[in-house]
């Protein structure tokens, strides 16, 4: 919120106060970076491993309870971590107070839309839906 | 958005090249931007041509010679000459340091002299530091406490007073504030690394007891958390301080209070 030009520098500074909050993102933030680390190791090992297979094979592969699990994993948290990081861009960047609500709502959306969309996937794989 | 170009009015035109010095053996090429608040043309890029026989080595000694013998209309803060009081801070070179501790010798060709960044131009060299100055109060620099006051001085041990070393150094220059990308978009939110260093200060100070809401009112994605460890801060700073480490200790206190 953006106050008069006659009120105090300091008024400025301190504008609606402190949020109490940042520390849960912060510590999210640094939690899904390392997990990423493994599971993107593993999801690219998994990914070679299915080169060249038919698709039968494939799918008894990715529905493999161990393969499965690690791919949900790896979803939550690289979904996750884009968020959250997408977020910062955006907040850095984009002052115009509507268009930010805007990107912001349509970030986690998005975000949302695409986590659920592979982890329903790699189920019904899993459960031969 | 953030803004990338300068404003129309804020574009930086070719400027005069004033007189070379006559009878100069070492002669130094200098650039410096000018802008008067009352002519009201665009900023503009002065040459100037320095004797360095008759001047000292450092940026400062040349601004002052400038001053002196050339154009007494050039405009900057200094005070105490040799690193103190923070007063001189610029960017010299690309890097914003302070003009009385820069050495000329260290530059290679023209020295070129610009006000801190991301800042608004008062004059000249002369950036306006309101609200830098603001953000230093808002962490209330001083020592708070509840406790009755002792009736000789509060007492801190010699381990405790060395946690403040690497802190207390800060002459609140600008260098390291000015330096940050994340305060040139959101200087009204984020503290900045110099404000952060100072807080920290307090926070480690085996003496205040407010501890607690000093971090309360820094749990903010922005005044806090803004800060992506780009390091600026540090490389800038003339003091060799690090502000990215003094906030990188903040956050572990964020932490270590709610793990």
């Amino acid at each position: 919120m953006a106050f008069g030009d006659m009120s105090t520098p300091l008024k400025h500074v301190c504008g609606l106060g402190s949020a109490r909050s940042g520390t849960a993102h912060f510590w999210r933030q640094r939690l899904t970076a390392i997990a990423n680390v493994p599971l993107t190791i593993a999801f690219v090992l998994i990914v070679v491993a299915l080169l060249g297979r038919n698709h039968a094979a494939v799918v008894q592969i990715l529905g493999s309870p161990l393969i499965a699990v690690i791919m949900l994993l790896f979803i939550v948290s690289v979904t996750t971590h884009m968020r959250i990081g997408m977020q910062v861009i955006i907040e850095d960047y984009v002052h115009d107070e509507a268009r930010k609500f805007i990107l912001l709502i349509a970030n986690t959306f998005f975000a949302v839309a695409v986590g659920l969309a592979c982890a329903f996937a790699i189920l019904m794989l899993s459960f031969k839906v | 958005m953030a803004q990338f170009t300068l404003p129309k009015n804020s574009k930086i035109t070719d400027g005069k090249t004033w007189a070379y010095p006559t009878g100069a053996r070492d002669v130094r090429e200098c650039r410096i931007y000018r802008w008067n608040p009352d002519d009201g043309k665009n900023p503009r890029m002065d040459t100037y041509y320095v004797d360095r026989g008759d001047c000292g080595p450092m940026v400062l000694d040349a601004l002052i010679w400038i001053k002196n013998n050339i154009d007494p209309t050039l405009t900057f803060r200094r005070s105490c000459r040799e690193g103190v009081c923070g007063s001189c801070s610029m960017n010299i070179d690309g890097t914003n340091t302070l003009a009385c501790t820069k050495a000329m010798a260290d530059i290679k060709g023209v020295v070129k002299i610009y006000p801190l960044p991301h800042m608004p131009v008062v004059k000249d060299l002369v950036p306006d530091l309101t609200n830098f100055y603001a953000q230093h109060a808002a962490i209330e620099p001083w020592l708070q406490t509840t406790s009755p006051t002792p009736q000789k001085e509060w007492k801190q041990s010699h381990e405790d007073r060395q946690k403040l070393d690497g802190l207390y150094e800060c002459i609140l220059c600008a260098c390291c504030s000015t330096a940050c990308p994340s305060y040139w978009w959101n200087s009204e939110r984020f503290m900045g690394p110099a404000a952060l260093l100072q807080a920290d200060r307090w926070l480690k100070d085996s003496r205040d007891e407010a501890t607690g809401r000093r971090l309360d009112n820094l749990e903010d994605p922005f005044r806090l958390y803004r800060c992506h460890t780009i390091m600026n801060c540090a490389k800038a700073c003339p003091k060799s301080l690090n502000p990215a480490k003094a906030i990188a200790e903040i956050r572990r206190m964020m932490v270590e209070r709610q793990v």
